[in-house]
């Protein structure tokens, strides 16, 4: 009876983890086979499209196009006109060469664009590799087969990378000239928000957990990682629709440079614990090495999950949230379903604000602890 | 899981690479590095404000301390002093009484030496005149009597009245 209770759940649970795999291999084969029947007209299709879909269905088709890396800034799109604002950033391709155009040309997926007699596809925000008429085939998950090239466009996510990357450079460079005048100079303005959040990487992370002896040597690294998440974790709040820390490429990047310094850092005691657990009888030692072993590559891996994976919950919540007031106005009025979704997405988002800090906060203060941990002297066992 | 590797865009990843380490090396020399220095020197510069206060109360109790001690000595200096000079005064008046008194004695004493000296003397003149005029009175006595007796007489009489006189 246990048993049977047992595989249910696992049975369930499996079911609940594939529906959204089977949906979006659904809704793939639908859209591919009307692009494909007709490249050039799709304004026409895509209008028909538009009628079909229910607006829940574009409600969760909007949230998961924000989710994702875009190859141009969207600001606000017209429906019934087909059109769509914002700003086209560079493609960068290498394929055969070097191949850069800008991200207009796709037209938001509908046109096909051909460079040096290869034809490129804009596919649910990835480009593919396609044939003349810009046939995609799926595998048998439902996933497009078709050959990708090697991607190093300026996405949306690069762009405002780049734009983090100016934002930290002029707060803390400007932070850092007030010192020039001697370490009394206190920062006027915005920078005086600044000094006390370095202090508090500085004496909450940093010292407690690697050790007033070695913390210097990593303040860099520690402080970059927490402003650049912060900053990128606030902006995401924006409406400027950033959801970089919410993309699990960054997320992994930042996890491994964390891993990296961890183990290049690592002295002999650390290496001893992963390979050879000091104090423990010889089979137990056989034992706990590959436990160990993982356990260093997991701690990373959670680092990198645990961002992505709040950042992403995080807006898909919000922006579920703003939809309540296009989706419940035949059920609740109009002024009330702006009024709950108001009320709703504006305590939401202040609990953003705070886990905005919060990862940050987290990721740096783990990031310290494992370097803490493989940095620090053991006494004798 | 699958979802996950499927979205993972190697130029994301490639450009969030970039970024991180040139972040991590300009930040790292041009702000982190003098914002942590900066800031350890001002916490250092604080604490050694505060060692510097402390010992100046500290040297401030000790001079006060010593104030005190110094004050004190030399109020009890000043009081040996005053004493010392009331001594020495009486003592000199003391002393001045004693030597004007011997030295009155002394001079009184050599007056009367001198007195006596003198009336020795004045004495002696005496003598030597009643003496001499003893003579002379005699030596006229003789004359006289030698030419008139009752001359003589008279002249006696005269003569003593004389001396009588004197």
């Amino acid at each position: 009876m246990v048993t049977l209770k047992k595989s249910l759940n696992l049975l369930a649970v499996i079911l609940f983890a594939i529906t959204p795999v089977f949906s979006f291999a659904q809704q793939s084969v639908e859209t591919a086979v009307d692009v494909t029947s007709k490249t050039d007209a799709v304004a026409i299709e895509e209008e028909h499209v538009a009628v079909e879909k229910t607006q829940a269905d574009k409600v969760a088709e909007f949230i998961d196009h924000h989710l994702k890396d875009d190859y141009s800034f969207i600001f606000f799109a017209d429906e019934a006109e087909g059109k769509k604002y914002g700003f086209s950033l560079p493609v960068i391709l290498i394929d055969n060469g070097l191949k850069v155009f800008m991200s207009s040309e796709f037209d938001h997926g509908n046109k096909l664009v051909e460079k040096d007699g290869q034809t490129y596809r804009l596919y649910h925000s990835k480009i593919y590799k396609t044939d003349a008429e810009g046939t995609i085939s799926y595998d048998e998950k439902g996933h497009p087969s078709n050959e990708k090239p090697l991607d190093f466009s300026i996405t949306k996510n690069v762009a405002s990378l780049f734009f983090t990357t100016i934002l930290l450079f002029v707060m803390f460079l400007g932070l850092a000239r007030t010192y020039k005048n001697g370490p009394n100079n206190l920062p006027k303005g915005f920078a005086r928000v600044l000094e006390p959040l370095v202090l508090y990487v500085r004496d909450e992370m940093a010292i407690p957990n690697i050790g007033v002896k070695k913390y210097r040597k990593f303040m860099p690294y520690l402080l970059t990682v927490f402003f650049l998440i912060f900053l990128l974790n606030l902006l995401g709040l924006t409406p400027l629709g950033f959801n970089v820390t919410g993309s699990i490429s960054v997320t992994a990047c930042l996890a491994i440079f964390t891993f990296f310094i961890t183990q290049f850092n690592g002295n002999k005691d650390h290496w001893l614990h992963i390979f050879w657990m000091p104090g423990i009888p010889w089979p137990m030692k056989i034992f706990l090495a590959p436990i160990e072993i993982l356990g260093a590559i997991i701690k990373p891996f959670s680092l990198m999950v645990r961002l992505f994976a709040n950042i992403t919950a995080g807006h898909s919540v919000v922006m579920g949230l703003i939809a309540v007031a296009f989706l419940y106005q035949q059920s609740l009025g109009v002024g009330g379903s702006v009024g709950i979704s108001f009320v709703l997405s504006t305590f939401l988002v202040v609990l953003e604000v705070l886990i905005a800090f919060l990862q940050a906060f987290i990721f740096t203060m783990l990031s310290s602890l494992f370097i803490g941990m493989a940095v620090q002297e053991h006494e004798e066992h | 899981m699958e979802k996950l590797i499927n979205d993972f865009s190697f130029g994301l990843f490639f450009w969030q690479f970039i970024i991180l380490v040139v972040l991590i090396f300009v930040l790292g020399k041009f702000a982190w590095k003098p914002i942590v220095n900066a800031l350890e020197a001002r916490e250092e510069g604080i604490a050694d404000a505060l060692a510097a206060a402390e010992n100046a109360k500290r040297e401030m109790a000790n001079l006060k301390t010593d104030n005190e001690r110094l004050l004190k000595e030399a109020r009890a200096e000043r009081d040996a002093m005053i004493k010392e000079a009331r001594e020495i005064k009486e003592a000199l008046i003391a002393e001045a009484k004693e030597e004007a008194q011997a030295q009155g004695e002394k001079m009184i004493s050599q007056a009367k030496a001198a007195i006596e000296g003198e009336k020795q003397a004045a004495l002696n003149v005496l003598k030597n005149q009643v003496s001499s005029l003893s003579i002379e009175i005699a030596e006229k006595l003789i004359k006289d009597q030698l030419e008139n007796k009752e001359a003589q007489t008279k002249l006696v009489e005269k003569m003593l009245e004389e001396v009588k006189l004197n």
